[in-house]
């Protein structure tokens, strides 16, 4: 994996260096001290992975994401824990780390980029589930909370809204099913209708055009069903 | 006073002195750098790029281990985005306390 790292500050290019020569399957190809050298040097070469500093005179890290083409995956780097929630519009960002940064959360954050994969022809982000990306957070009143992927049973489009039904609780983001739809494990969510994505572990039963997961009658369309009969075990 | 420590280093480091020693190098080079921008923008009283030198000396502050001097260094980046100086002489004395230790490396 071809890497570059863009930060203004010697001091956190050479620290994510140092974190990288644990790893021999990712290779620096470059670092960056500011964003507009980094742009020119992707109109000429491609990377998979970018860290990437969102403080920067001139140009932010935001601003770069906003000006390249078909962004690869992307770690930010920052000392600002305030820029989470605004990290989370960008589909190709895949972790936020906050300076300074330890191992164990390079560790992790590497681990993340690796659960990405990335179709060759569209440059579609697919997320690939891991037994190590089993969270996602959702931005609710500016607080992050974590939701357990498998303890996702349902999620709704309600206009510019999802409505995440867990088994213990209920939660409302501002979110489209597109969105999440990208971060839920494939094999464990299907969505069965243009308002509805289920976890199909969660089935109890099924009719004609309907599952039933928990107390919520889901509507299946009649295009959906195929793939969705495909998924069962049946006798 | 709170005082900077080499602990974050240490560990980054472990035995890798030559690592060490660079980090430590880019330490003894950036650090005045770094303080001397934000001096200058401080004088010019353009508080909002004062402001982004705070930002950025906060990770040089956190690296030394300076737990409670990084949220008076966060207050003080938030009151010079609104225009606002209080806690400058508190962030100040923070920069000297650094300067002095990284000086002594």
């Amino acid at each position: 994996m071809n890497c570059i790292i863009i930060d203004d500050e010697e001091m956190a290019r050479a620290i994510i260096a140092q974190f990288i020569t644990n790893y021999s399957d990712i290779n620096i190809a470059n670092q960056f001290s500011n964003a507009l050298q980094a742009i020119k040097y992707l109109n000429q070469n491609d990377v998979d992975l970018i860290f990437l500093d969102i403080h920067m005179p001139d140009f932010t890290g935001f601003d770069f994401i906003q000006t390249i083409k078909n962004p690869p995956k992307i770690i930010l780097v920052t000392s600002d824990k305030n820029f989470a929630i605004e990290a989370f519009e960008y589909e190709c960002i895949v972790d936020y780390l906050v300076k300074p940064i330890t191992e164990d959360r390079f560790q992790k954050a590497i681990q993340k980029a690796n659960a990405y994969q990335f179709n060759s022809s569209s440059l579609e982000k697919a997320v690939v589930a891991e037994d190590n990306v089993k969270e996602f957070y959702v931005n609710i009143d500016r607080r992050l909370i974590k939701i357990e992927m498998a303890s996702v049973n349902i999620v709704e489009a309600k206009g510019d809204y999802i409505h995440i039904k867990t088994e213990g609780k209920n939660y409302i983001v501002h979110s489209t099913l597109k969105k999440i739809e990208d971060k839920l494990p494939k094999d464990l969510f299907l969505k069965v209708h243009r308002s509805f994505i289920i976890n199909t572990k969660k089935i109890i039963d099924i009719e004609d055009n309907s599952v039933l997961i928990a107390k919520d009658v889901i509507p299946v369309s009649r295009a959906n069903r195929p793939e969705l009969m495909k998924r069962l075990n049946l006798l | 006073m709170e005082q900077p420590n080499l602990n974050y280093i240490n560990e980054l480091s472990g035995d890798n002195l030559d690592f060490k020693n660079k980090i430590i190098g880019i330490l003894k080079k950036e650090l005045p750098d770094e303080i001397a921008v934000y001096s200058q923008e401080y004088i010019n009283a353009n508080y909002l790029l004062t402001a982004q030198s705070v930002h950025k000396l906060k990770h040089k502050i956190s690296i030394l281990g300076l737990e409670k001097s990084y949220y008076i260094a966060e207050e003080y980046e938030n009151n010079l985005k609104n225009n606002s100086t209080n806690l400058n002489a508190d962030f100040e004395n923070i920069l000297k306390c650094m300067q002095d230790f990284v000086s002594h490396l």
